[in-house]
């Protein structure tokens, strides 16, 4: 048996990674988990937390769309499943996208978060970076930003959590939480358990 | 199994690769500069966790060739999580013989400024300034490709000098190990490009993950000699070979490439272990191919629900597919995979 079924959505993107961090978060917590790769609507009904993984937010969102997962998924968000968006994961979960070149987008999107965000925001892959970043509540984590966005405005409940000063774009957020919700810009399944493990504590009811 | 548990020693290895080169200082005073000076304090671009991790973030995705824009933006709207800017599919390339070539800049920046998804573009095998070029007009992810004619018969480019991550195609396991040795980030089969006949790819998908269950196995049992022996005979680092055995996988990402042209083939290539799908000639040489794009997408993402596959085949028509040829009936010299190995 296991003491907490968590999900990863699984259209497209580094569910693996996330998976992995998972596993170790649960390791470092001294708990069973089970991790399930949530692709149908029926997989959703009893993970007690999710994360959005990394990927491209595009495919991510017409994929969602088209097995009907997006408006079942931003139900439960919105009723208060504990969810970690990193990247693409972030843009989904936001209510405004635009892209730094392109601007708007009208791309397909869950819309639960108040955060405005704009994607691209660093420049092109030559220019992905990685960080020491402190960000509230978790210490300083090393952030690995890969194509990454940028939070641009929070409003209502949201808090920024981490703040970034980068040449050209100035200073931006690049993680925030909204209740049980936690968005980032960068990708914390890649270096660290700490944002996992959080979520966890949450989905248990912990934290 | 997460690219993450790469990162160590891949780490170790561009430092050793990096450290040894009487190159680096020749080519520092040429213009290339690693690692890259950045404004910000503590801000570092160019590293292994950025180079490996973003092809983690493509996975189950599609990546697709395209020639211009109108291209790029019909594989946008299908979902696919990237484009290849190409001056020819390589059906065409094979086609019109004769020298081919890094892809026209202009259509590479004009696709850049159209679409979100990250752009590719190809550059001949061993020709370090189309891969210094494609890094400086700001291409993502460059492809050392066997369907451009090869400028460096006994060499690849030595890819920990760049920034931008590279992909490199393989027919079997040492090939690969040798690619990420000298820096690829991404490793794709090479199939045989332009058929249109999925069956080369499943040669060297199996090819690959045959050695790597020998690998696991010996690594399992304890078996160092094999491990040793696989090594030499490959002529890879044994860190490199252990990591692969310990792993069970290449440690970077594996696409399938090289005559995918229907959504089963792309199930097929998954389910036969693949991260990801390069789809090039399939689509556009196609006579639907707004329908086969999305359809090709839906089929990678969901290639082990069989309902929706089903779903995905049933979007196209074999009438609209691309023609195929059979590998056989091509001479030894029209055969691009047995370039750069």
């Amino acid at each position: 048996m296991f003491d907490v079924k968590v999900g990863v959505l699984a259209l497209q993107g580094d569910v693996e990674e996330h998976e992995h961090a998972f596993k170790a978060a649960a390791k470092e917590l001294g708990l069973t988990i089970e991790v399930v790769r949530v692709r149908r609507t029926e997989q959703l009904s009893d993970v007690r937390a999710i994360v959005i993984p990394g990927g491209e937010s595009t495919t991510i969102g017409s994929l969602a769309n088209r097995v009907k997962l997006l408006d079942a998924l931003k139900e439960r968000i919105i009723d208060g499943l504990p969810t970690l968006g990193t990247c693409a994961g972030a843009i989904f979960m936001a209510r405004e996208v635009k892209d730094s070149v392109v601007g708007e987008t009208g791309q397909p999107i869950l819309g639960v978060m108040d955060i405005a965000i704009v994607r691209n925001a660093f420049g092109r892959q030559r220019d992905s970076f990685e960080v020491d970043l402190n960000v509230d509540g978790f210490g300083t984590l090393r952030a690995v930003f890969i194509r990454a966005p940028a939070i641009v405005k929070v409003w209502g409940d949201t808090k920024p959590l981490a703040k970034l000063r980068y040449p050209r774009v100035g200073e931006v957020i690049v993680a925030a939480q909204e209740n049980a919700m936690l968005a980032t810009a960068f990708h914390p399944e890649l270096t660290t358990t700490a944002m996992h493990k959080y979520l966890l504590e949450i989905a248990r009811g912990k934290a | 199994m997460s690219v993450s548990q790469s990162f160590e020693y891949l780490e170790k290895l561009r430092d050793f690769f990096y450290g040894m080169l009487e190159l680096r200082d020749r080519l520092r005073e040429r213009g290339f500069i690693w690692p890259r000076p950045y404004p910000v304090d503590g801000l570092v671009v160019g590293t292994v966790k950025v180079k490996v991790g973003f092809p983690a973030m493509l996975r189950n995705g599609v990546i697709m060739d395209v020639t211009n824009v109108e291209q790029s933006q019909i594989a946008e709207e299908a979902g696919a999580v990237g484009v290849m800017v190409l001056d020819k599919l390589p059906y065409d390339v094979r086609k019109a013989g004769g020298v081919a070539r890094m892809a026209d800049i202009k259509v590479i920046e004009d696709v850049m400024r159209h679409v979100t998804i990250p752009v590719s573009a190809k550059v001949r095998i061993g020709h370090y300034y189309e891969a210094f070029i494609l890094e400086s007009v700001g291409v993502d992810l460059v492809d050392e490709s066997e369907v451009l004619t090869p400028v460096d018969e006994q060499h690849h480019i030595n890819k920990w000098l760049f920034n931008v991550p590279f992909v490199n195609g393989c027919r079997e396991l040492c090939e690969a190990l040798r690619r990420i040795s000298e820096g690829a980030s991404m490793i794709r089969s090479k199939g045989e490009a332009g058929t249109g006949n999925v069956s080369e790819a499943v040669k060297h998908f199996k090819a690959l993950y045959k050695s790597i269950e020998e690998l696991a196995s010996a690594y399992r049992s304890g078996d160092e000699e094999r491990l040793r022996d696989f090594a030499r005979q490959c002529q890879v680092p044994i860190e490199l070979v252990t990591l692969t055995a310990r792993l069970g996988r290449l440690p970077v990402i594996t696409f399938a490439a090289g005559g995918i042209a229907t959504p089963a083939d792309a199930a097929l290539m998954m389910w036969l272990g693949a991260d990801g799908i390069f789809v090039g000639s399939g689509i556009f040489k196609s006579q639907d191919p707004r329908e086969r794009a999305e359809a090709i997408v839906l089929a990678t993402a969901h290639w082990d629900d069989p309902e929706i596959v089903v779903e995905s085949q049933r979007m196209v028509s074999e009438r609209s597919a691309m023609m195929g040829m059979d590998v056989k009936s091509l001479r030894p010299e029209e055969l691009l995979q047995v370039r750069g190995v």
